[in-house]
């Protein structure tokens, strides 16, 4: 017990507390100044805005997707339903290169969205796609389709039904898919270092302080994020959701 | 619901328009674009000195991070669930999800805090000739850090699941602690464990953010397959950026194996 203890304190809880102690160790007003100047305040808007962005497009897509694979069936679901956790196993940089090469300069489809806040977000859900899907699919395979055709017998609509009976018993689990997803976009860089440019992220801010040797700025905005990751984690413990897949 | 064949339809195409434009067709182009000049050229890339050096360096971090991650997470997973300090297992247990929430920049950031030449104890290590920040040793700690919480995660529910019975049984038949743990517990978790082992293993090979603060970017001696991704998409050689795509289709074909493996894992796990 004492080991487990001692290993994490050593490969995680000290140095984290090296980040906090560095934001700290400036004077109050410097770290203000470090957090709300105008270069931290427009990254930490873009960041957040574009995790919400990603969050919100998540939820609808990853419940359409995981209704598709539980409700339909067409030649190559097992295949595909296998791709979807690719996001996971594929090394992120990877996953920036390639929306580079098809939404870049020279897109084959003629898409041109390099450098753009679109295609952050479009990064950021390649990177968080099995979070709703992987959270929904359970939930719609154990529910059946009883109730559903029970309130279709009644008279009910599509709509109806979509909306009192699907969407109640998904909500949790597309909220805790959707908050992970959030979580996870706030802090990436793999898949943005090579497609965001002048796009203002504030994990590339971050890694530029550090570059250039301003620590205590790059602490400061470090601060900021780890409390909003905080923020999500106890939410997402509130929904009972688990942080890994 | 009771849907209509062609609301049926419209929402199959949707989302597989959506999967084939956000999924498929990135990764395919990476492959089209890797030997768009012929296998030989795509070969020739791949099997630089630097891009061997980077793949080896990548072998490296796993080799080192996902056993001591093991060990970790197999111990942190019976402290978390059979552990009679309740208090110190809900510390644990909200602790060890960080390295998840934590950007890995911020990750990478955190160990130059300690490690590095002003860091915390970085002149300590400094003046016994220990380079951390900068070398591989930082990479490690840092592909370390970012993979430690998958085995917890995957063997943790496990455990619950089991339950004391077979090993409260095998107690009173006078096994010592650690023949319960080889003979009953380690027999019943494995599939968790080796769940776990795949998922760090592909974090380790795969992980950029942190490592890439940590390290000095110079080829043949830091820089991992990731990183070489990054360095030759920054600095195109003659050939354009042909040698990032080869670089990319090694990771891709390697996340494929991965995922390959999850695959047959995870309904191979549903079996038993």
């Amino acid at each position: 017990m004492g080991v487990v203890t001692l290993y994490l304190s050593i490969i995680v809880l000290i140095p984290l507390a090296a980040v906090v102690a560095k934001a700290f160790s400036q004077s109050p007003s410097a770290l203000w100044q470090s957090i709300s100047n105008t270069e931290s305040v427009r990254a930490l808007v873009t960041t957040l805005l574009a995790a919400l962005i990603t969050a919100a497009i998540a939820s609808v897509m990853g419940t359409l997707v995981a209704w598709v694979f539980v409700r339909d069936d067409f030649p190559g679901k097992p295949v595909l339903n296998a791709i979807i956790d690719l996001p996971f196993a594929l090394p992120t940089i990877v996953a920036g290169l390639a929306l580079l090469v098809l939404y870049g300069t020279s897109s084959p489809l003629h898409v041109h969205l390099a450098y753009t806040r679109t295609i952050v977000v479009v990064a950021l859900l390649f990177i968080t796609l099995p979070f709703v899907v992987r959270a929904v699919q359970p939930v719609l395979l154990e529910r059946g389709r009883e109730v559903e055709e029970a309130a279709a017998s009644l008279g009910a609509s599509n709509l109806t039904i979509f909306r009192r009976i699907i969407l109640p018993a998904l909500r949790p689990a597309i909220l805790s898919g959707a908050a992970l997803s959030f979580a996870r976009a706030v802090g990436e860089i793999g898949s943005l270092v090579l497609i965001t440019a002048k796009v203002p992220i504030a994990s590339i801010v971050i890694y530029n302080d550090v570059e250039s040797d301003a620590p205590h700025a790059a602490a400061s905005l470090s601060l900021v994020l780890m409390v909003v990751s905080l923020i999500v984690l106890a939410l997402i413990r509130r929904l009972g959701g688990r942080v890994a897949h | 619901m009771l849907i209509s064949t062609r609301a049926k339809w419209g929402l199959r195409g949707v989302a597989l328009l959506y999967l084939l434009l956000l999924l498929i067709l990135p990764v395919v182009i990476v492959f089209i674009k890797t030997f768009e000049h012929g296998f030989g050229t795509a070969w020739s890339y791949m099997t630089t000195p630097a891009a061997i050096s980077a793949l080896w360096l990548s072998i490296l971090m796993a080799l080192v991070a996902v056993p001591l991650n093991t060990i970790f997470g197999v111990g942190a997973a019976l402290i978390l669930v059979r552990g009679r300090h309740r208090r110190l297992a809900a510390v644990l247990d909200a602790f060890i999800d960080l390295p998840f929430l934590v950007s890995p920049v911020i990750i990478g950031l955190a160990l130059t805090l300690v490690y590095g030449i002003h860091g915390w104890f970085g002149n300590w290590f400094a003046s016994r000739g220990i380079e951390i920040i900068f070398a591989p040793t930082g990479m490690i700690i840092a592909t370390v850090f970012v993979s430690l919480p998958f085995v917890v995660r995957e063997v943790a529910p496990v455990l619950a699941e089991i339950g004391e019975e077979q090993e409260q049984a095998a107690a009173t038949l006078g096994a010592s602690s650690w023949q319960i743990f080889r003979r009953v517990t380690l027999p019943s978790i494995r599939w968790g464990v080796l769940y776990g082992v795949i998922l760090s293993t592909a974090r380790a090979l795969g992980e950029i953010g942190a490592v890439l603060v940590v390290s000095s970017l110079v080829a043949g001696s830091t820089l991992t397959l990731p990183l070489l991704v990054y360095e030759r998409t920054q600095n195109p050689g003659a050939a354009g950026v042909t040698g990032a795509y080869a670089a990319a289709t090694e990771l891709a074909v390697i996340s494929l194996v991965v995922l390959l493996t999850m695959t047959v894992l995870s309904s191979r796990r549903r079996d038993h």
